[in-house]
Parts: structure tokens; sequence; C-alpha cells
């Protein structure tokens, strides 16, 4: 190139040629933008993941389910009084995530917890009823979750996520 | 890619890469230094827009196969859902599938340019020949993604294109059967064919690297065919190619966005729409446009394998090229005769394809079998002879001095021949789609017509509920959500509209704990629910003709438009034959058959239906429907409100691709501006 300008004398020339670059920097990245948008959920994704609706009446004490929403494998645990004593008991500052089991459940339902079924080590599928804390045990690192769903051991990091839910009466929810 | 490169960075951290991989040297000679002719012309570009389009089709490729199911119950579906659905689907596939056409294009105005200025002549064969390999490639490549939508097009042209194969004596039978991984066309062929639609573009990626290559050691040929001696017969190809390179594909995206965003369908055939239906051959077989000069040479030889032999030789040919025309002189702008037989060879190659697209009877038969003696009679008798007996005009010694001659008149008339060229080959597809004793369906003034068109919301709604009370009893709309109902460019209804429209369906669900399935009220995410459990039960209810599944069937239905209707259409962006029949049938039907028409039992007359003779009894009449908006309530205004409708449903993006299209315009236009005199500057000190 033969462009005999300096940064102090701006010519023409310069400002062309920095336009015709700018344009095509700008129109290419707007053209990226269709190619990375595509790789997010599509409208059908999106639709089949609208909220879902329980019934909480088969359940008995002591039982769990488990549903899947958004692909999630979602527990749902009636849980026993002594599940719930014990979840109380503890002092929430000696937790490794402190949050207390009254967060974690919808007052007035203390027996129901609802907790999404993944370990928040690596995304395995804790087994429910099993651990050291009568809660869940993730067999693939060992994670222990408590009956509140709440790491007690093991290298998982955080308490199993709870889902957006409500009751829309005493033996029904809704998750999302 | 022209030897070791003394290219030395000067950063101490590349100066250590290049030591082990002198990469960037490599690059630095190929493509910076690189001496390029100074007198290369526009037809020149078509090397970088080629680059451009094989690496825009691999991108979308990749893309779109991320949301294709390869399964022949599932395919079509997939790629109608993947266009409505995901994000950017619609423009994705418009890019892919517009996108072979225009790198056929492309590649068709590069050979004749190879051909015209004599590109294969020694020391270039090799590079020539390669050439031929990618387009044999690209040819194979187009033709097993033409198949993955799996539509009758697909279906029917994968069918007889391998069955080409059957012609070889002997094992033709076993060939095929191994081709098809089964003893007809089915899932397994479109297994492979997606597993090798996937595969070649990276093996002509490798066969272009190469083509590269050998360009890069024999030189770049010349529209003056002389090769460059002094410095001054060269320009760096940085930036001066790279910018005029740059200037060439700003320009070609103008016409493929015009594809894209306007034209999408004017390259396709409406049977496509329709699902492959292996018991049904649709009643002209046409294959995409570019293979139409050897549809018509297979097609004129009457004896199959005489014809299978002819179709490819018409391609093999190519690469004798360089032998057969032994002239001396390169470029045909020093061989007056030369040049008048390239363009009487370039008007075959159009009338083939013209004819390729034709009923194969009556004068085109014999004008094809015409055509394809003058075809390779240009190469086996008119080649060999001229570089014999012409005698050509004097060569300049130097480009530089050809510079100095220069005249621009022959570039813009070429210009004009190959638009008026090009065009008449694009639209001559449209003919194939031939009248079958139908009347043609009357235009009308769509809301949703033009490059801003719009669907009109009254209208949208209007035509569902005419859909809901009368086609829905026998017609299903399978690809239709009830969330679509919601979606924006749509009927417009609001989230609880949408939840209590669709709850008044009755969705068959399950099975539950029990294992049992059970009826559920609708909601959003669930699909139209169809009329008929399955197609046989659709054929018995109604006479033995099942009643088409309406989401595409204004794209699934279309009628010839004729010469010179289909040229002006590709300019005034017509693009309503389907809503046009789809309204006229609606209202075509009359109780009086005319005299000479023989309307079997069981059928009913309809003026625009080809072959007049329709199963369905006419389904709309005056006040059937109610409208709440005070419309009147004549059979005209329920076909053109369920018409509507039924566009939105096949094209329910299209106000958003519309709109895209404008901004993408906009840019692209002030973009083509800016590398104009961008490149005007670079080369103000070169001419």
């Amino acid at each position: 190139m033969t462009t005999a300008s300096s940064a102090d004398h701006p010519t023409r020339r310069d400002f062309l040629f920095v336009a015709t670059g700018a344009a095509a920097a700008v129109g290419g990245a707007a053209a990226l933008w269709p190619f990375i948008s595509q790789m997010n959920p599509d409208a059908s994704t999106i639709a089949a993941g609208a909220p879902i609706e329980v019934d909480l009446s088969p359940v008995a004490e002591g039982q769990d389910i488990k549903v899947f929403w958004r692909g999630k494998p979602i527990y749902i645990s009636h849980r026993t009084k002594k599940q719930i004593d014990e979840a109380r008991a503890v002092p929430v500052a000696s937790l490794p995530d402190p949050q207390s089991d009254e967060a974690r459940v919808k007052s007035g339902h203390d027996q129901w917890l609802v907790v999404i079924g993944i370990c928040t080590h690596l995304g395995c599928i804790p087994i429910a009823h099993e651990g050291n804390y009568d809660g869940f045990f993730c067999p693939c690192h060992g994670s222990q979750y408590d009956s509140s769903g709440r790491i007690r051991q093991g290298p998982a990091p955080a308490n199993l996520a709870v889902p957006p839910y409500t009751f829309v009466s005493d033996t029904k929810i809704q998750i999302g | 890619m022209s030897g070791p490169s003394d290219y030395q960075p000067s950063n101490p951290a590349l100066q250590w890469i290049e030591r082990r991989l002198p990469i960037m040297g490599l690059v630095h000679s190929s493509f910076v230094v690189y001496p390029t002719p100074r007198n290369l012309n526009y037809w020149w570009t078509f090397g970088a827009i080629l680059s451009f389009m094989l690496g825009m089709q691999i991108l979308t490729g990749v893309i779109l196969a991320m949301h294709y199911t390869p399964h022949a119950d599932l395919a079509f579906k997939s790629v109608e859902l993947l266009v409505r659905d995901v994000n950017y689907g619609w423009l994705l596939r418009n890019m892919h599938a517009c996108g072979a056409s225009m790198f056929f294009f492309a590649v068709y105005v590069h050979m004749l340019r190879g051909l015209y200025y004599g590109s294969y002549k020694e020391p270039r064969e090799v590079l020539w020949i390669l050439g031929v390999i990618i387009y044999l490639l690209m040819m194979a490549t187009g033709f097993m993604g033409y198949v993955l939508p799996w539509g009758q097009m697909s279906f029917w042209g994968a069918t007889v294109i391998t069955n080409l194969f059957s012609a070889i004596p002997y094992v033709g039978e076993s060939i095929v059967t191994l081709l098809w991984g089964g003893y007809s066309v089915g899932n397994p062929t479109l297994n492979r064919f997606f597993s090798l639609h996937y595969l070649l573009p990276f093996l002509i990626a490798g066969v272009v690297v190469l083509h590269v290559w050998a360009l890069h050691v024999a030189g770049q040929n010349n529209p003056d065919g002389v090769e460059p001696k002094t410095e001054k017969d060269t320009v760096p190809f940085t930036p001066h190619a790279t910018i005029k390179d740059g200037f060439g594909v700003a320009c070609f995206l103008l016409l493929y966005a015009w594809f894209i965003f306007y034209m999408p369908n004017y390259l396709g055939d409406a049977d496509n729409y329709i699902p492959a239906n292996p018991g049904v051959t649709p009643p002209h077989i046409v294959p995409e446009w570019y293979y139409l000069p050897f549809y018509a040479i297979l097609r004129s030889i009457p004896n199959k394998l005489a014809g299978v032999i002819g179709m490819f030789s018409a391609i093999i040919i190519l690469c004798f090229l360089p032998w057969l025309d032994s002239a001396r002189t390169r470029s045909s702008k020093y061989r007056p005769l030369a040049k008048q037989f390239f363009w009487i060879f370039v008007a075959v190659c159009i009338l083939l394809g013209y004819l390729g697209a034709q009923p194969p009877e009556g004068i085109y038969v014999i004008a094809g079998r015409v055509l394809t003696v003058c075809y390779f009679a240009y190469f086996l008798i008119v080649l060999p002879l001229l570089s014999r007996i012409e005698k050509p005009r004097p060569v300049p010694n130097s480009i530089s001095e050809a510079i100095l001659a220069k005249s621009g008149k022959a570039v813009a008339s070429i210009a004009v021949a190959l638009v008026a060229a090009g065009a008449l080959f694009l639209g001559s597809l449209q003919d194939a789609r031939a009248e079958e004793g139908g009347t043609k369906p009357p235009g009308n003034s769509w809301s949703f017509a033009g490059p801003f068109g719009k669907y009109d919301r009254g209208a949208l709604q209007r035509g569902l509920k005419v859909y809901k009370e009368v086609c829905s009893n026998c017609h299903g709309l399978s690809l239709i959500a009830f969330r679509n109902l919601g979606d924006p460019g749509g009927p417009g209804y609001s989230t609880a509209q949408v939840a209590a429209f669709a709850s008044d369906y009755k969705i068959k669900d399950g099975p539950n704990d029990q294992g049992e399935m059970f009826e559920r009220p609708g909601r959003a995410a669930d699909y139209f629910p169809s009329p008929f459990p399955n197609e046989q039960a659709a054929r018995a209810a109604n006479g033995g003709a099942a009643p088409p599944d309406l989401s595409l069937i204004t794209k699934a239905r279309s009628y010839g438009r004729g010469f010179p209707m289909f040229l002006i259409d590709f300019f005034s962006q017509y693009q309503e034959q389907g809503p046009d029949y789809v309204a006229a049938v609606l209202q075509g039907f009359e109780d009086k058959v005319p005299e000479g028409v023989t309307i079997p039992e069981g059928s009913y007359y309809n003026k625009y239906f080809p072959g007049h003779a329709i199963k369905m009894p006419k389904p709309l009449s005056d006040g059937q429907v109610t409208f709440d908006d005070g419309s009147p309530t004549t059979v005209a205004q329920y076909a053109k409100d369920v018409t509507t409708f039924l566009m939105w449903t096949a094209e329910p993006h299209m106000e958003a691709r519309k709109r895209l299209g404008f901004q993408v315009f906009i840019f692209l236009i002030i973009f083509a501006f800016l590398m104009y005199f961008t490149k005007k500057k670079v080369w103000a000190d070169s001419h």
C-alpha cells in the first residue's frame, strides 16, 4: 500500500479505508449472530419446558418420587417427622453451604422437599435415602446431602437446587 | 504455495514459530506478495467468490446438521421444524439451499471464463483437471444434499439418478442395490447420503487446496493470455487482488441475498414440499437447474446405456480440453472464430438447460438431439479444427502493452449476455411445471406479496376460524402448534387466548402410570391434532383420496408461469403461485360440467384443479362461517382468508425474513459502494 499520510494529517483515503474496514467488521459481527443464536434452545424445546403440575396425594410419608421437568429429574420427598427434625437440628453456620431448612421448603408444607436431583459437583444423579444424613448420596464422587438436600460431605460445593414451584392446592404443586 | 519464502516476522514469538512451521511465510508468499497479473478483469473474482461460497455452504451445512434428523420418517418434518423453531433456522436453511444454486452459478461462470480465455492450456492442464474434479464432486454433493429434505423431488430424484447406474451391463443392478442399501430408495439410502453429503465438501476443500497450489505454481492466466514478463506486468496480491475480490464478493452477496430473503423458493420445486411418497411419482421429474443441460443430453439419446455414457462423457470430455484445443493463442480475445464459437457453445448449453426442463416429447426431443450433437461437436470437431485453420490476431508483447490498448466494451457486452442467459436458465425450471388441462388461476392482491409484504392479522384470524370450522374436518395442520398462534408475525393472539384455544382440543397423551393412553385438554405446546389417525383411515373416509395436510399446501402447489413471466417474476418478486392456486381451487367448483369433460362418479368438477376432477366436494358456501368483525360471509372472502392463513402456516417467519432482508440490502449496498471506492483508491497507482 502506498499510503503516504501520518496520524496528524488524516487523508480522505485513510477515512475511506477505515470506513470500509469498519463496515466489514460490523457486517461480519452481525452475520455471526444467527450462527451463534441457533445454538440456543429452539421454540419447541422452550414450549416443552412449560410448567408441569404434579399430584402429591399418592406419595405416602417416607416415600419420594422423581418427576422430570425440562429434562431434569426433580425429587419430591414426603419427609418423616424424624427427617424434618434432623434437618432443623443442625446448626446452620456449620454447613458448607449455610441455608436453613425453612428456607428450602414452603411454609405450611414443611413435609415436602422438592429439589433438583442433580449433584452440584459434576451433574450425576444422587440416590435418595442413602448416605449418612438420611438424604441423598451421589455415587459418582461420594457427595452426601441431608434430608433437606444440603451438602454435608464430599466434593460438591453447594446444596441441591430448589426448582421454582408453588402449591396449587394442598396436594398439588406446579413446578416451573 | 510457491516454494520457500524469505518472509521474516518481526515479533520474536512469531519468529520462533516460523522457524519450526513456516505457515506465515506460506500465507505471505501465496496471498500477500504473490504477483498477480495487472490486467485481470472481474471474471477473475469468481475464484474468490467460489471459495467464499464453499466456506458458506460448509458453515451453514454443519449448523443445519445439528438440527436435522436423517431418518426416512423424520427427515421431512425435521427440516420443516428447524425452519420454524430454531432461532434463524429459516435463514440458515435459505442460505444453504440458495447457496447451492449460487455456488453452481459461480462455478459455471468460472468454468466459462477458463474456456474463453484458454486457462486450461499449457502449463495449466493439471489446474484445469483439478477444477473438473471439483465440479464432479460438487455435482455429487449437490445431488445428495437435495435428497436430504426427503420431499417428493428428493425421493424421485434419488431414484432416477441412482438408476442411471443400472445401465451398466451385467453388474448394474447389483451396483444400484449397493448404492441403495436395500431393494429401493429408503432409509439406508438417506442415511448414507447424509453421511456422504457431510464428507464430500471437505474433499472439495482438499482438492481446492491442490487447485490453488497448482494455480500458484503456474501463475494466473489473464485476459490477454500472455505470461507476465516483468515486474510492471504484475501487482502484489494484497491489497490489489484482495480488495478487488472483496468487491466482487460484495456484489455477489447482493444477488445471493436477493434469493435468500425475497425469492427463497424461486429455484426450488413445489413438489419438494410434499413428503416423499414411494407410491406416487410426480408428473414431471426435473433435477435442480444446474444439472439440466446434462439431463437433456441423457434424455436425447434413445438408448439407456448410451444415454448414461453420453451424459457422463459430456462432463469427462472437459478433462481432455487442453489436448483437444491445441491452438497456441490462449485468449479468445485474439481468436475471432473461437470467440464466436464460444458464444454459440454458451447458447447451446443454455438451450440444453431449457430443454432439460421441458417434457420429453415432440419438438423438444428433436431439438435436444441436435443440441447434444452441437455440444460434443464443439469439443471434438470445432476446437481441434480451429486450432489448425484459425488465423489469430496478433497477441500483445506484454501485459503492460495490452493495458495501454485496452477497451472495456467487450466486458460490458459479455456481462449483459451472461445476465440474460443466466436469467433464462434459472427461470427455465418454472416451465417444467407444465399445465395439465387446468386453467391458470387468476392473480390476487395479497397483503403478503412484495418486498414489504405483511400478513393481514384480521385475515389470519378469520382464516383460522374457517380452517377450524370447515377444513379441519378432513385436513390436518400437523406442523402447526397452538403456541404458534401467539408468535410474532402470526395471527397475534395473546398467551391467554392461545391457552384457551388449545384447551378446546382433546389431545391424546400417555402412557400414564397404569400404562394407558388418555385424553387431556390441549396445551400451547401441542400441535393441531389431525382428523384421521393414519393415511389409510383418511383414504377410506374420503372415497380413496387422502385429504392432504394443509401446513405447507401453499408452498407445495404451483403452476407454470411460462415465458417471459418467470423472468419478470425474478425482478417483481412474484412468489404467490401457491396462494393463487389454492384460492382459485376453493372458488373453482361449478355445478355445470362443460361439454367434453367427463367427471367420474364420486368426483366433482373444478375449473382450476389439474384434470378438473377433484374428490373434494365444494367445501365453502356463502354464510357458512360467521365473522365477528363484520367481514362479508362470502365464499370469496372465506377463500381469501383461509389462503392467507395457510400462507402463514407454510411460511410463519415471512415477515421476519422480509424485514431482515431489507436491513441486509441497505447494508450490502453501502458496503459494496465502500468496497468499490476502496478498490479504486488501491488501484489508483496501478492503472
